[in-house]
């Protein structure tokens, strides 16, 4: 843990080293009664260690599915991984058997949910829990566990551990839950955590203590984080890049710098234009219409219906992937001209 | 004013932690159930019942040796069948005067066993079984439905069809199968009773698990790689404890019933044993002569399954898990 700790700066890597986890061309489609919905339709996008990206965009654009795809966890059925390849360090995830996969997760790879409230086992105390993960992956005695359980509690700022070893889930607060999970997700020193949606159930106090918590610990631990949100204003906050997905694509991913000064992307600019701000007078525009159902995503440019710059080859195909600057990408037929 | 904000503002200032710590002692699910349960006097009422009964079946052999002096099977051809309350003296004995006075709580049958200790060694055989073919029903009803809900699809359609064939055979005609090929041993009644018994409990449970199963902290399990095994039948068989013991309690009843059914028409408990049912059965021949060798029997057995009902309903009040609070 503490090499990882040592070597990692924060910040965006150079991208010399190989990324840590790679998403190639990943497609998740859910087989249903009405029809075949393509959730994720050919995302890509890749995290290098130690670095955050931002995982954004509207309610069913398929951020969730993503991220239970890389783990290997889509719900099968109705859902399947049709296309596409998953790499971490070198290993293609996707092809691995359930039992190997099961030794990347919660080991390498390892996810805070969206609903503290829900993630715990309500019948098992809340100390069980979290040394059945640390016991499954690491070495250790039922004895050297119980210590663990109790560091791993006070890293995540409940102290007297000890104490609350024996508690049950419904004894404590949604935010303690939110510490516990992100403590049992941090159990064995991941090297990729993905945070999908980890604060949009509790307070905004309490939401800014979780992500406070996060942006130390990965400072602390190393660990690189996938975090996915609908908040743009959280998004902001704590990632070096920042990939935007659309209709189970995604449409621009640059710098978190860049991509909120300079969004490129229609759909960028009207997420950042629905965001009240304080440096910025006038009322906030929410972008009209809602996103297709996934069941019936429209061709050419899935955005097209909702987009002020909507013109005649929108209706046509989905628009290439303009690379603007470097590390900056955005896929709109309005850019065309730039490439 | 100033005051007013300053009140304010130390009001919501966020608390160490994320709110007040609750530091009550560790309350578990089952234990608050418990708290519930315990304050429903009917239910409390049954099963004080069903522990009297227990109690009764576990020390028969005492009792019967050190209270009424008298075996089971210690048949008095002299005293013959005798009213409730009579008193005897050993015959074997009061040749040389020495007997000692005896009472016949529940009066003697046509052989002159005492009523009262063959009731009481019925108890031992009918909650056995019951017991026993529960248990084994609970066991194979759980890890089934848990499996079959849990993997859902096609091994669920295949493992429910399964189920559905055994339910729509006349499950009597099964039993009596059983007993026929198997010998008319209680070890056979319990099995073939339990072998019955399990498919309602192993519904119960797959729908149960179907529900449980969707939630998040199924989900969170497998993200820590947690096995399916141990996602199964740690994280999810005990959130449905609640419905086990219910169905559980109020699975006995069927099954002891059932037994003295099957002893009744002579295909349970074999003589000189005696349960409840192949008592009922004796007394029922001879009911117009001597009416309390069949109402002894038949009112232990009445009042036992009253009682696990009521047990049943007390703790399916108690441990429904869409109640909210005390």
């Amino acid at each position: 843990m503490t090499e990882r700790a040592v070597s990692m700066p924060s910040g965006p890597q150079p991208a010399v080293a190989a990324p840590l986890l790679e998403v190639d061309d990943l497609h998740v489609q859910f087989f249903t009664r009405e029809g075949i919905a393509r959730a994720v339709d050919g995302v890509s996008f890749h995290l290098h260690a130690g670095e955050v990206l931002g995982l954004v965009g509207e309610s069913g654009c398929g951020k969730s599915v993503t991220s239970l795809g890389v783990l290997g966890l889509v719900p099968d059925p109705p859902g399947r991984i049709v296309r596409g390849r998953i790499t971490f360090r070198g290993r293609d995830l996707l092809s691995l058997p359930e039992g190997e996969l099961r030794k990347v997760r919660g080991n390498d790879i390892a996810m805070v949910f969206q609903d503290p409230m829900a993630s715990l086992t309500p019948y098992i105390t809340v100390g069980k829990q979290i040394a059945e993960v640390v016991q499954l992956h690491r070495n250790l005695s039922r004895a050297a566990a119980h210590d663990e359980v109790v560091r791993l509690l006070g890293m995540v700022g409940i102290a007297d551990g000890r104490d609350r070893f024996d508690a049950y889930p419904h004894e404590f607060s949604g935010g303690m839950r939110q510490r516990v999970m992100i403590a049992m997700a941090l159990a064995c020193d991941p090297a990729v955590l993905i945070a999908d949606e980890p604060t949009s159930s509790l307070d905004v106090t309490i939401q800014a203590q979780i992500l406070d918590l996060i942006a130390t610990l990965r400072a602390k631990v190393g660990t690189a984080v996938l975090l996915i949100s609908h908040d743009m204003g959280v998004v902001a906050g704590l990632t070096d890049r920042v990939a935007v997905m659309y209709a189970g694509r995604i449409v621009e991913e640059a710098p978190t710098a860049q991509l909120y000064a300079n969004p490129q992307h229609p759909y960028t600019r009207g997420l950042l234009r629905a965001v009240p701000r304080l440096d910025r007078r006038g009322p906030v525009e929410p972008i009209p219409g809602r996103p297709p159902r996934p069941l019936a995503v429209p061709g050419g440019c899935p955005f097209r219906p909702r987009c002020g710059l909507a013109h005649e080859p929108c209706a046509g195909a989905y628009p290439p992937s303009v690379q603007l600057t470097d590390g900056h990408h955005a896929a709109c037929w309005a850019l065309e001209g730039r490439r | 004013m100033s005051d007013v904000i300053s009140s304010w503002t130390q009001l919501s200032d966020p608390a160490p932690g994320d709110g007040p710590h609750r530091r009550a002692p560790a309350i578990g699910p089952l234990a608050e159930g418990w708290q519930r349960f315990v304050r429903n006097r009917v239910a409390v009422a049954g099963g004080v019942v069903v522990l009297v009964m227990a109690l009764g079946a576990v020390t028969a052999p005492l009792i019967a040796e050190y209270v009424v002096g008298i075996g089971p099977n210690d048949q008095d051809l002299v005293l013959g069948p005798q009213p409730p309350l009579t008193r005897s003296v050993d015959s074997s004995l009061a040749q040389d005067g020495s007997g000692r006075a005896r009472l016949h709580l529940f009066g003697t049958d046509t052989l002159g066993r005492d009523l009262f200790v063959r009731v009481l060694y019925g108890a031992r055989i009918s909650l056995f079984v019951g017991l026993l073919a529960t248990l084994l029903s609970v066991l194979v009803g759980v890890t089934y439905g848990a499996v079959s809900g849990y993997y859902g699809g096609w091994v669920d359609g295949l493992m429910m069809r399964f189920v559905d064939i055994l339910f729509s055979l006349p499950y009597l005609l099964f039993v009596i199968m059983l007993m026929v090929f198997l010998g008319h041993r209680p070890w056979v009644l319990f099995i073939a009773l339990g072998a019955v018994q399990w498919l309602t409990m192993s519904r119960v449970v797959r729908g149960q698990i179907m529900t449980l199963k969707k939630r998040q902290f199924v989900e969170a399990a497998r993200a820590t790689g947690v096995r399916e095994f141990t996602i199964i039948f740690q994280h999810l068989v005990p959130n449905t404890i609640g419905p086990i013991v219910v169905y559980a309690t109020l699975t006995m009843p069927v099954v002891m019933l059932a037994e003295a059914f099957l002893s009744f028409i002579g295909l349970g408990i074999q003589p000189p044993d005696a349960s409840w049912g192949s008592l009922a059965a004796e007394g029922a021949a001879t009911m117009d002569l001597f009416p309390w060798l069949i109402t002894f029997p038949g009112l232990a057995l009445a009042a036992t399954l009253l009682s696990l009902n009521f047990l049943g309903d007390g703790l399916r009040d108690a441990f429904d898990p869409h109640r909210e609070g005390p």
